[in-house]
């Protein structure tokens, strides 16, 4: 995988984020552009790909959730889009509860701050079990885990996107 | 003669920094013990004379009152931007715009036409002058400063501005993080740092760590139009309307008028910074206005202003995803950071007592030249990674924009998209390329549009071409395009939206080189004569001393003969040539000048011993 290859590194799903920043540094001050500014075109243009491969490379890797998408898209597995069923009820709960609140119902504002919290741990849930999977899956690589992250990733990215819309809607509603 | 200086050596041209500001512009360069202003600050305003002339700095300030309508100031906020941004800039300016020119200004300043690149290039040009003749050697590369918050088409125009005065421009640095640079705050190994940049006619702030003398732009915001400049215009507005009542006139058309009248506010809205209360006070002939502001009233214009650069900070926070309490350090850059309540502002949000050790005015310029040092290599321990500022996306069906490197990616960046046909037998594709943060293409800015054009004739989705969209280390975006079937090259049209095309810029260049060059010739030339007269005129004097009786034969004809070839190369027009004969006649006279030397000491010890009796 080629962000891996960039940084040094053999791909795994665990990072150590300290580690990573040093290679990236270490390899910036080797390849940025700045350090060759009288040399002649074809090495400038060499320099330029291999900074501009490390930036993208860095900045994927060091979150664990676009670390972990690059690492399945890498191994031949599409991102699903659809909503992870057993969030269902929740959202229509939720949908009620901001419908509530545009409307200008007070009332509903103590739901959506539950239901922020709520969210909230889910995300730190997803993030623990992330760590836990990335772990199983580098001692020992197997389809079934990959699919277990795919699922879990796909839950915590609806998660963010509906703590996301409560978040907004409490700010524009206290705003005024 | 010449005084020693240290210096890295003659062989390596230097590169000098410049901070080419709204208000005014700097130059400085790398010596061995650190960044080095060269020469005094140039007032960024360009104006023409009557004779066609055209001068810089601050010569042309004072052509500001006397001939405001071929005088042009805060040319900065115009740089890379259309006819349609700034109406209502323009408004407040006395120069004037040529009608019918879209995509670049361009500027009538008595009989001549110019565009902001153009302009701009004279303040260039002069501060290139001024370090030339500091540092007695021609200039030729330059590291530029831009706002952080300036899009690809500010930053073009910007490297066209130095590539028409005749630098190259090694590199566009991000003033906050220039400022960062010569602050120095590596001395820290590890940190955060905010740098707060707010000058006359742009707003910017970064967010950098610091680890090992790595400076890394986390976030950056900004705004490109806030700036004292703003504080100027309310102020003007008051006494504009002060002077309506008082004098029963709307003077506002009188450019002269208002142009002293902005002077006059200026040095009041200064004074504020220093003192409860200030006087606006203007002379017109025999009429006279005079008002007095007090801070209170002052701070109140004020507040709306420093708010509108709080929010660019709170964004920039969250987009560094960090937390205020993180932030180690805070720095504070541009003249207009001198306002007490500017401070009192950033001091609040960012929990810190800010850095203003450094002077304003030049830290820019300070760390422009550190910058400098790490391209020729003399700076090893410094880097920095920045980012760019805004998103680069792509026109997509339904006006949307669809992102490919987001902002604050450290650059340089890059994307590859595949194209290909839509229909069969299409010969050309054509892509828009958009920068900004909205979802609809008509909310960002567009940057160009490129054709790949001679696409063979095929079925629809056969072609198969690779653009590569890359943001460079200085913030800029180049484009090229792959024909994956053949692995060629694929070759298409640039149309940038704004701005000027390469071909322009070349006769630009074309038009002031010769210029230029002949320039630096003449002023080289003109340096050598008055050495060789001075050497020439201390060798005849010497003559006529006894030491010069005292000289063998031999030792007297070199002299001679030194002399006679130097008044010969006095009239050629070789600077050099005149220099080699300057050091010969120097060599022969090396023995005379040091017998000449001790008698003269012995005198001075003799007169000393009839004193002492
Ligand atoms: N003492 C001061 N108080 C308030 N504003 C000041 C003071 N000194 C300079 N300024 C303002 O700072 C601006 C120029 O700052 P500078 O950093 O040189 O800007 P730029 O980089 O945009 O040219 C001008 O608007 C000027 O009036
Ligand atoms: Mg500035």
């Amino acid at each position: 995988m080629k962000f891996y290859d960039a940084l040094g590194l053999e791909p795994k799903l665990a990072l150590d984020l300290d580690d990573l920043k040093k290679r990236f540094y270490d390899r910036s001050r080797q390849w940025h552009p700045d350090r060759f500014s009288r040399a002649n075109s074809e090495e400038k243009q060499r320099s330029e790909e291999m900074t501009s491969m490390l930036n993208d490379a860095f900045r994927t890797l060091r979150d664990p959730v676009s670390r972990a998408e690059y690492f399945l898209r890498e191994s031949g597995l599409e991102l699903p889009k659809d909503a992870p069923p057993e969030l269902l009820e929740e959202v229509f709960e939720l949908n009620m509860a901001l419908e509530e609140l545009r409307g200008g119902d007070e009332s509903a504002r103590g739901q959506l701050v539950s239901a922020q919290e709520r969210f909230a741990a889910m995300m730190g849930d997803a993030d623990a079990s992330l760590a836990g999977l990335f772990a199983h899956y580098d001692e020992k690589p197997e389809r079934a885990m990959l699919d277990q992250i795919r699922a879990t990733l796909n839950r915590r990215k609806y998660v963010s996107n509906l703590l996301r819309d409560v978040e907004k809607e409490l700010n524009v509603h206290s705003a005024n | 003669m010449s005084t020693l200086q240290i210096d890295f050596g003659h062989a390596k041209p230097r590169i000098v920094g410049i901070d080419l500001g709204t208000t005014n512009s700097l130059a400085a360069v790398m010596d061995l013990t650190g960044p080095r202003i060269l020469s005094g600050i140039v007032p960024s305003v360009v104006s023409v004379t009557e004779s066609g002339e055209v001068i810089a700095g601050a010569e042309a300030r004072e052509m500001l009152i006397t001939h405001p309508e071929r005088t042009v100031y805060s040319v900065k906020r115009l740089m890379g931007r259309g006819v349609g941004d700034v109406q209502e800039e323009l408004k407040l300016f006395p120069f004037h715009v040529v009608e019918g020119s879209e995509s670049v200004l361009k500027l009538q300043l008595g009989d001549k036409v110019m565009t902001p690149p153009e302009v701009s290039a004279y303040v260039l040009r002069k501060l290139k002058e001024d370090a030339e003749e500091v540092l007695g050697a021609e200039v030729t590369q330059a590291v530029i400063t831009v706002p952080a918050y300036f899009n690809d088409a500010q930053r073009q125009a910007t490297k066209d501005a130095g590539r028409i005065a005749g630098l190259e421009v090694l590199r566009l640095v991000n003033e906050p993080t220039a400022a960062a640079l010569a602050y120095g705050l590596d001395k820290r190994k590890e940190g955060l740092v905010a740098v707060y940049d707010f000058g006359g006619g742009t707003f910017d702030i970064s967010i950098l760590r610091l680890h090992d003398g790595i400076f890394e732009v986390l976030a950056t915001n900004g705004d490109t139009h806030l700036g004292g400049d703003d504080i100027d215009n309310l102020l003007l507005n008051i006494a504009l309307e002060d002077i309506q009542s008082e004098w029963g006139e709307d003077v506002s058309g009188n450019a002269g008028l208002v142009q002293l009248l902005r002077r006059a506010v200026i040095q009041a809205k200064e004074a504020l910074s220093f003192a409860p209360a200030a006087m606006i006070d203007l002379e017109y002939g025999p009429r006279t206005y005079q008002r007095e502001i007090d801070v209170q009233l002052f701070n109140r214009l004020i507040e709306p202003i420093i708010e509108r650069t709080l929010r660019p900070c709170r964004n920039c926070i969250k987009d560094a995803a960090i937390t205020v309490e993180q932030i180690n350090e805070t720095v504070m850059v541009g003249g207009s950071t001198r306002i007490p309540l500017v401070r009192s502002a950033v001091e609040r949000l960012f929990r810190k007592r800010p850095h203003t050790e450094l002077n304003p005015d030049e830290v820019v310029a300070l760390g422009a030249a550190v910058q400098a040092g790490i391209l020729g290599g003399e700076v090893e321990d410094k880097l920095l990674l920045d980012v760019t500022p805004l998103s680069l996306g792509i026109e997509t069906m339904g006006g949307l924009m669809s992102k490919l490197i987001h902002r604050n990616s450290t650059i340089p960046a890059s994307e590859t998209e595949l194209f290909t046909t839509a229909v069969d037998g299409q010969t050309n594709v054509l892509i828009h390329v958009l920068q900004g943060e909205r979802e609809l293409v008509k909310d960002c800015r567009s940057l160009a549009r490129f054709d790949l054009k001679e696409i063979e004739p095929m079925i629809a989705g056969m072609a198969r071409i690779q653009v590569r969209f890359l943001i460079d280390a200085n913030g800029i975006l180049n484009v090229t395009a792959k024909d994956l079937r053949t692995g060629k090259e694929h070759s298409m049209d640039v149309k940038p939206s704004y701005g000027l095309t390469d071909d322009q810029v070349e006769a630009m260049i074309l038009e002031s080189y010769d210029k230029a060059e002949e320039d630096f010739k003449e002023r080289q030339l003109r340096e050598a004569r008055i050495e060789a007269d001075a050497i020439l005129g201390a060798v005849d004097k010497a003559k006529e001393d006894e030491a010069y009786q005292a000289l063998a034969e031999d030792e007297r004809s070199t002299i001679d003969r030194a002399i006679n070839e130097l008044r010969l190369a006095y009239h050629s027009d070789d600077h050099l040539l005149i220099r080699d004969q300057i050091e010969k006649l120097n060599q022969a006279t090396m023995a005379l000048a040091e017998a000449i030397m001790n008698e003269a000491v012995g005198k001075a010890l003799k007169g000393t011993n009839v004193n002492a009796q």
